[in-house]
């Protein structure tokens, strides 16, 4: 017998990520035994020369997302402002400060780190949030300064920069007792540059019709770009996934039924309702066909050189998404707009991440002009759900697709 | 008219002074957001420095450029600039400090027609060698911005001048925390939050003349005799534009004999030291002095100094005054006040925004805190 159409859209590559990131974590959680040391790192930072290290880099924004997408995220936020931490700030930084003196969520905690690596090429909140961990871990910090690039990345910026680069290998010799291998972080270098380019072909895949996968489904396969990016591993796996979409392009198969509408989102996922916004706006046969977050891996590939990995890192962590201007920012969006076809925007107004909310109304107002098409603002935050309104902000889909039905037909 | 009343009548209506200033001396103004601006090349440049603050008007301009979740710090600048009172501005200085005001650049860039854009991309870290090295190219770059911006040349004569100048302001503005520091009865708080203020604000030889003034007048005068000696505390916190605050706490029973805000100590208590290239000197004094917690100056320095001037000007407690929706103070708050606890000195902490909240509120948070010292 056929298939039905609903397992037709079943993503088999599903299956194979979570088996490698149940091992990755198991790895993680055991490195004390297996005497490899656990560096914890920001979700931009650059952690290409702690796998040439042989260090197991951990993600605390990574597991702020799993405790999001688990609905522990209110608990361990107040826990945070019960030690101080004020409600405002990142969801993220509140649920792993808190998390780390009672390792609960969903994993029970993160394993210890021998050391913190802080790239502030995302935001000024990790600088804090790592200050804090360095001091309750009492582990050496590393901060990798990526000056913030209003509109040019300078040849004082790309000294600063790059002397970094040199100041954290040495840093990483020290912390690991031996020499920086420079010969396992050339193949370190072409595996991230190789994984960057496969997912942003998996990206691309949406740009067919139907969209074989969606910003929702983006949301889950970002998790190796992030925490594995650099590995052999990596690259299979998205190649793999690669595959996969491009067959289920060929043979017509959207990653919602009836793909209508096509809208991009902006800003982070919101993690405890990613399942609910996907069908509520499947049910308007609106699929978001693209993103600003998942992108930000590999939205710096032009300054990378897979050949020079540790000369052109400098650039590249430095032009990232999030460490350009609000102009720059509502580029990206219109000629993402372009790409993907795209009807409309939805932008999530995300109380926890200011760098990337703060500007978000110009970028709204630039999109909308250049490129003609309605846009919808909503207001929540990643993964505090007491931030979130689910039946103001279904009304208000509701008003956005009757605005997008109204203009399309 | 008495220095104090100059000042007083200055601030009043601070705008129409600038405007003023600006006719009166032909001149230019350069507006600035943080006190990491390097304060020396405007004035070297020619040009008047000029501190924004926020506003005491209410915001729904910036409305449609900001989230409500962004600081009425950051949300009231790009008021007055939207509303059109600053439109007097020849430029707008953006030093790189956290990220509502690293977002407020690239709003004001893409909306305010008037004046040139300058962002000053000031490294966070200001630990290594290499931090201190990219400060100086950073002074320098902007240097060259500010003389093309102005079509003028910056010698370094001039900036050596300059440098002169505002060491003079901040060796007065100490000499004048100290006076407090000394006899709290003598100056009153909102005295001096005002005179904080101006430095920001005045023509800077004006201001420096009138605080010597000031403090001739203070030094010889004898301090009231207090029924009772105040509990004498230290502010900390950000940019503090509450000057009620100061009469709150002296009307409680207490004295602030020293801050640690953004407008005060930590914006003149390090100079710029004496010898050889002005930029170098610069730079040398952004790394050292007491750190803003949007940068990095290492792990527990802002404990330390906190807890040292506790002990140094004998303070009894500590108020933090913290601007709500301020992540980088927020973020440093429980350790600070645990780096305060183990040392058994009493803190309170106040989350402050513009409008402040109704006034009984406040007042009794503070009067409650006094009782307890």
């Amino acid at each position: 017998m056929a298939s039905t159409g609903e397992d037709k859209r079943k993503v088999k590559a599903v299956k194979k990520m979570k088996d490698i990131m149940t091992t990755y974590y198991i790895e993680a959680k055991t490195a004390a035994q297996t005497g490899r040391k656990v560096a914890w790192i920001t979700s931009g930072g650059p952690v290409e020369p702690l796998l040439a290290m042989d260090v197991i880099p951990v993600y605390p924004e990574n597991h702020g997302a799993m405790i999001g997408a688990s609905k522990m995220g209110v608990d361990l936020c107040e826990k945070a402002e019960a030690m101080g931490y004020a409600s405002d700030l990142c969801s993220y930084a509140r649920s792993d400060i808190a998390c780390a003196t009672v390792n609960g969520g969903p994993i029970g905690g993160l394993p210890r780190p021998d050391m913190l690596i802080c790239g502030n090429n995302i935001c000024g909140t990790v600088l804090k949030w790592y200050e804090v961990q360095a001091r309750y871990f009492g582990c050496p910090l590393f901060i990798f300064d990526t000056p913030f690039c209003h509109t040019e990345f300078n040849d004082d910026m790309r000294r600063y920069v790059r002397r970094q680069v040199d100041e954290y290998t040495a840093f990483l010799a020290e912390a690991c007792g031996r020499p920086f291998d420079f010969d396992r972080m050339k193949e370190v270098g072409r595996l991230s540059v190789e994984g960057q380019r496969t997912w942003q072909q998996v990206l691309d895949t949406a740009m067919n019709r139907p969209a074989p996968i969606s910003a929702f489904d983006a949301f889950f396969h970002l998790a190796l770009i992030v925490t594995l990016r650099g590995t052999q591993i990596a690259v299979d796996y998205y190649r793999e996934l690669l595959a996969e979409m491009r067959e289920r392009a060929a043979e017509g198969i959207g990653s919602i039924p009836n793909e209508k509408y096509r809208l991009l989102w902006d800003n982070l996922p919101v993690w405890y309702r990613t399942k609910w916004l996907s069908e509520k706006f499947a049910s308007h046969g609106a699929c978001l066909v693209a993103d600003t977050y998942t992108s930000a891996w590999c939205g710096s590939l032009k300054y990378m050189d897979e050949n020079d990995f540790l000369g052109s890192m400098a650039e590249g962590y430095s032009r990232i998404y999030l460490n350009i201007g609000v102009d720059e920012m509502a580029d990206t969006v219109a000629a993402m707009v372009d790409k993907y076809g795209v009807d409309g925007v939805v932008l999530h107004s995300n109380r926890s991440c200011k760098p990337y909310s703060l500007g978000q109304y110009d970028i709204q107002r630039i999109v909308e002009e250049r490129k003609g098409i309605p846009s919808l603002m909503i207001e929540a935050d990643m993964v505090d759900e007491r931030a979130f309104s689910e039946s103001q902000i279904d009304t208000r889909i509701d008003a956005f697709m009757e605005v997008i039905r109204n203009r399309k037909n | 008219m008495n220095p104090m009343a100059e000042i007083t009548a200055t601030l009043a209506d601070a705008g129409t002074y600038a405007r003023d200033l600006k006719k009166r001396t032909n001149g230019r103004t350069v507006g600035y957001v943080c006190s990491y601006t390097p304060e020396e090349l405007i004035l070297a440049a020619g040009a008047h420095p000029l501190r924004l603050l926020g506003t005491q008007q209410a915001i729904h301009r910036a409305d449609a450029h900001l989230q409500t979740y962004c600081c009425s710090l950051v949300r009231g600048i790009l008021e007055e600039a939207l509303s059109g009172n600053m439109d007097f501005l020849d430029g707008m200085v953006f030093p790189h400090t956290c990220d509502s005001i690293q977002r407020l650049s690239d709003i004001w860039r893409l909306n305010i027609p008037f004046g040139f854009h300058a962002d000053v991309v000031l490294p966070v870290k200001l630990t290594t060698a290499s931090a201190r090295d990219y400060m100086a190219d950073v002074l320098r770059k902007f240097r060259g911005d500010l003389e093309k911006s102005l079509s003028v040349t910056i010698t370094d004569e001039a900036l050596r001048e300059a440098i002169d100048l505002t060491n003079s302001i901040r060796a007065a503005l100490r000499r004048l925390y100290e006076l407090r520091a000394a006899n709290p009865g003598r100056i009153s708080g909102s005295d001096i939050h005002r005179i904080v203020r101006a430095s920001m604000i005045m023509d800077r030889r004006r201001f420096l003349a009138l605080l010597e003034e000031f403090l001739a007048e203070a030094s010889g005068k004898d301090a009231p005799a207090a029924a009772k000696p105040p509990h004498r505390l230290i502010l900390s916190g950000g940019v503090c534009n509450a000057p009620d605050v100061y009469g709150m706490i002296a009307d409680a029973g207490g004295a602030v004999v020293w801050d640690d805000l953004c407008t005060g100590g930590r914006a003149f208590e390090e100079p710029i030291p004496a010898g050889g290239d002005p930029i170098e000197r610069m730079a040398d004094r952004l790394v050292k002095r007491a750190v803003c917690p949007a940068k990095h100056g290492g792990l527990t320095n802002r404990a330390d100094h906190l807890v040292s001037l506790v002990k140094e000007k004998d303070a009894r407690g500590i108020i933090f005054l913290l601007l709500k929706f301020c992540d980088p103070h927020a973020f440093d708050y429980p350790y600070l006040k645990a780096a305060l606890d183990r040392e058994d000195v009493p803190s309170l902490l106040m989350e402050v925004e513009d409008p402040l909240p109704p006034e009984g509120q406040l007042r009794t948070r503070i009067e409650a805190f006094l009782e307890m010292l």
